[in-house]
């Protein structure tokens, strides 16, 4: 039942933000990701937290989509997880938005004033792969090590220095 | 100070008397002994007549060093000391990751490793005598691990736990941020292996640690 | 910072000098995490987390590791409760797979998954206990753990770090004898702790009448536990009241596990989402209201005691049949797409994440762990506090360094 509840959310967004809903990805029980662009982000996760009562974040991902043989490309792909608490029929899924961003100039805005808890995600991210969040209160490091110098660990040009 | 093997030096006694040690206050015993380094055409003569196993001291400043050590080194004072420092071992751990796990075991009634001495207190490193390193070490972290052992006064011995902390373990080849091996930063006494090691493991190593004091000779 | 956090600032801040030191890494009280603290006389101003100190890289070894030789790797996060890092890696690869594992494998996982999660919490009281000043329950809380080990230990040969899950069903079946010297090491601490012999049913060599034994054995000495420590003065000055997080704030800054639970609201992912043999079991899960120290440290005991049922349950009910699916090459392909998983782990849920290109390894593999969604509480409730409280409600919230930094 609550899939379906999803399927339906899904849909009701679909509509209302027709042009800014760049793909969907929905396989029932595996996972329901919605794909949207990068300047109308801040106004679809705010419709979600109004209307549909999505109150948290789980956790924020990047991943860079450079050498997938598919649909892969010069870009990086930054998902945020997002979950119910409120709402009992909810409280068993996870719905999914992502924005995709160029891999030479990677900036979005910062969800950080609808959501509090992306607080720390967001800076791992930073570090991790070097996207700048737009108007988050302190972008800084946080488990890289002081002196790290070297390009983001995790982009596919960084090769591991015990593996040549 | 100790001179390395390399550099041979010989004494070369003026004058010395039956109680060196009454002696020593005299101006005359400061420059009785006179170090020179031997040229390396000599050093096959001098190994053959001093041997290299002798432990080569530079002494400024007289006899009375010297004498010390003697006296220090008899056997019945050695024996003593070294029974007062191996029997009661206070560890300062570092609780890195995994191995601490097992550390925290090794405290229980099954293994019991208080009747030895080894009380595990959660106290200052100035008043512990053997750093347990336990786990992976990071780079943000080694340089902290070398200002806690510059830290410790002497005598201090250092144990490496774990295989992440001989050689770097799991995370040898595949990981950007791991230290490979405490041997770069910290000379280490004892190595325990494992992964985790398992508690009669842990215990086996500090034993060897108390063997090593009892037999070492003292400075 | 929000508007209550100011004025509760303003009440105690004594408007003298600050002072900002760091609660550094290698500390008998915090493990490998760094607090940069600044204090106004007594009371914490600000305070600033800064892991970090064990990050060793886990995500990016899994992009050069197969997708079998990377479930040992996976399971060193939280060492104590390996099989809550493992489950969802597996549920998620066999979610890509499309596979549907065997009935006994359902159940064998299960109560390793249990039995991983009595001994963390064990774990999780001593060092309450011991940094705390009551050392007598760190001593007594690890000594019994090491039965459950022992447990652990007959069925996947290894204590904790045991890689027991593979993607189609677990490594090895469950044995059928437990060895003479064991029950006899059982029957001596049991007639010292408990007071009295065994009865002489709970001594057989047969391992399902073993396994109710230590069970049994086990809640007997919960009941001790609660009148020495949880009841005891030592405890309870030191932790009613303090750290209070109420029901909204836990809500929008996104806490997982034991914190959310005592704080009113009732989620867990063994009921709310079920995989394994959870759907046939009967339990509860155990809910406060209050939110503070104490609330958290009491849903903690009541679950190991839910846990305990769980594995009778489990023994009684587990069928006959093969333990893992035919088929197990060492090297796997896995065709393309992206899944989510997740499960319920000792402090929480944990998140998987994962890319496939159809090749042997994986293309990304994202972990999201319960430790690090706990920062933005840890910040919120130790402002205003006195510095004494920081072992509080640090312990209390069950926040491990490695699980953080991964």
């Amino acid at each position: 039942m609550t899939w379906e509840k999803l399927r339906k959310i899904i849909d009701d967004v679909k509509e209302k933000f027709g042009e800014d809903l760049v793909r969907e990805v929905y396989v029932e029980r595996k996972i329901a990701k919605i794909v949207v662009k990068k300047e109308s982000i801040v106004e679809v996760a705010r419709y979600l937290r109004d209307t549909h009562r999505f109150d948290h974040v789980k956790g924020v991902t990047g991943v860079d989509l450079s050498r997938l043989r598919e649909g892969g490309g010069p870009y990086i792909e930054v998902l945020y997880h997002l979950g119910s608490l409120e709402d009992q029929e909810l409280n068993d899924v996870i719905l999914n938005i992502s924005v995709i961003l160029d891999i030479e100039n990677p900036t979005v805005s910062s969800l950080y004033s609808i959501w509090p808890s992306v607080e720390f995600h967001e800076r791992e991210v930073y570090d991790m792969l070097g996207v700048i969040f737009n108007g988050h209160p302190k972008l800084e490091r946080i488990l890289l090590p002081e002196y790290w110098m070297d390009i983001p660990p995790l982009r596919k040009e960084y090769k591991v220095p015990g593996r040549g | 100070m100790v001179l390395d093997q390399f550099n041979l030096t010989r004494r070369i006694p003026k004058k010395t008397g039956v109680f060196g040690y009454t002696l020593a206050y005299s101006k005359d015993i400061i420059e009785a002994i006179v170090e020179e380094v031997i040229p390396d055409d000599e050093r096959e003569e001098a190994i053959k007549e001093y041997g290299l196993g002798r432990p080569m001291k530079l002494i400024e400043g007289g006899d009375t060093h010297y004498v010390l050590q003697v006296i220090k080194n008899n056997s019945l004072i050695r024996y003593l000391v070294n029974w007062g420092r191996m029997a009661s071992l206070w560890p300062a751990h570092l609780t890195t990751a995994c191995c601490s796990v097992e550390f925290g075991a090794v405290s229980c009634s099954r293994y019991d490793p208080e009747r030895f001495g080894w009380i595990p207190a959660t106290g200052t490193l100035r008043q512990s005598d053997v750093l347990l390193i336990e786990g992976t070490v990071n780079m943000k972290m080694a340089q902290r691990v070398r200002m806690i052992y510059d830290q410790m006064p002497n005598p201090k011995w250092v144990i490496a736990m774990g295989a992440c902390a001989i050689s770097g373990g799991l995370y040898a080849k595949d990981s950007y941020n791991v230290l490979q091996g405490l041997n770069d930063i910290v000379p280490v006494d004892v190595y325990v292996p494992g992964c985790p090691p398992r508690p009669e493991t842990i215990f086996q190593g500090f034993l060897l640690l108390r063997d090593k004091i009892l037999k070492s000779r003292l400075d | 910072m929000v508007l209550e956090e100011k004025k509760k600032i303003e009440v105690y801040d004594t408007g003298g000098p600050r002072l900002t030191f760091s609660y550094g890494p290698q500390h008998p009280g915090t493990g490998h995490f760094r607090m940069i603290v600044t204090v106004s006389g007594d009371t914490i101003v600000d305070l600033e987390p800064d892991p970090g100190f064990v990050h060793r890289g886990e995500e990016k070894m899994a992009e050069y590791k197969t997708w079998i030789t990377n479930i040992p790797h996976l399971e060193r996060p939280a060492i104590l409760d390996a099989a809550g890092m493992v489950i969802p890696y597996c549920l998620t690869v066999e979610k890509l797979m499309d596979v549907e594992i065997p009935e006994r494998a359902k159940y064998l996982r299960t109560i390793v998954a249990e039995l991983d999660r009595i001994a963390s919490h064990l774990y999780w009281f001593s060092l309450y206990g011991v940094f705390l000043g009551h050392t007598t329950m760190f001593l007594w809380c690890v000594s019994d753990r090491e039965f459950i080990l022992d447990l652990s230990q007959l069925i996947t040969g290894q204590r904790f770090t045991h890689a027991y899950y593979v993607p189609g069903g677990v490594r090895n079946d469950a044995p059928k004898q437990v060895p003479k010297e064991l029950v006899k090491e059982f029957k001596y601490y049991y007639s010292r702790m408990i007071g009295r012999e065994p009865s002489q049913e709970e001594l057989s060599e047969d391992f399902s009448k073993y396994v109710l034994a230590v069970t049994h054995f086990m809640e007997l000495r919960l009941d001790h536990y609660y009148e020495m420590f949880f009841n005891s003065e030592i405890f309870l000055e030191r932790v009613r009241n303090i750290g209070v997080l109420k029901r909204e704030d836990a809500i929008r800054l996104g806490v997982p596990g034991t914190t959310l639970r005592a704080s009113g609201v009732k989620y867990d992912t063994r009921v709310n989402d079920p995989y394994d043999a959870y759907p046939f079991l009967k339990f509860e899960i155990p809910v406060r209201n209050e939110g503070d120290c104490y609330a958290r440290a009491m849903v903690g005991y009541q679950e190991i005691g839910e846990s305990l049922k769980i594995i009778r349950q489990a023994i009684e009910q587990m069928p006959e049949g093969p333990f893992k699916l035919k088929q197990h090459p060492v090297v796997i392909k896995v065709p393309k797409g992206e899944a989510l998983g997740r499960a319920e782990a000792a402090r929480g849920e944990v998140i998987y994440y994962i890319v496939s290109d159809g090749t042997d390894k994986p293309y990304r593999l994202r972990m999201i762990t319960p430790s690090f969604r706990l920062l933005p509480a840890l910040k919120h409730l130790t402002i205003g506090a006195r510095i004494a409280d920081i072992p509080p409600i640090y312990w209390s919230l069950n926040y491990w360094p490695v699980e953080a930094d991964r």
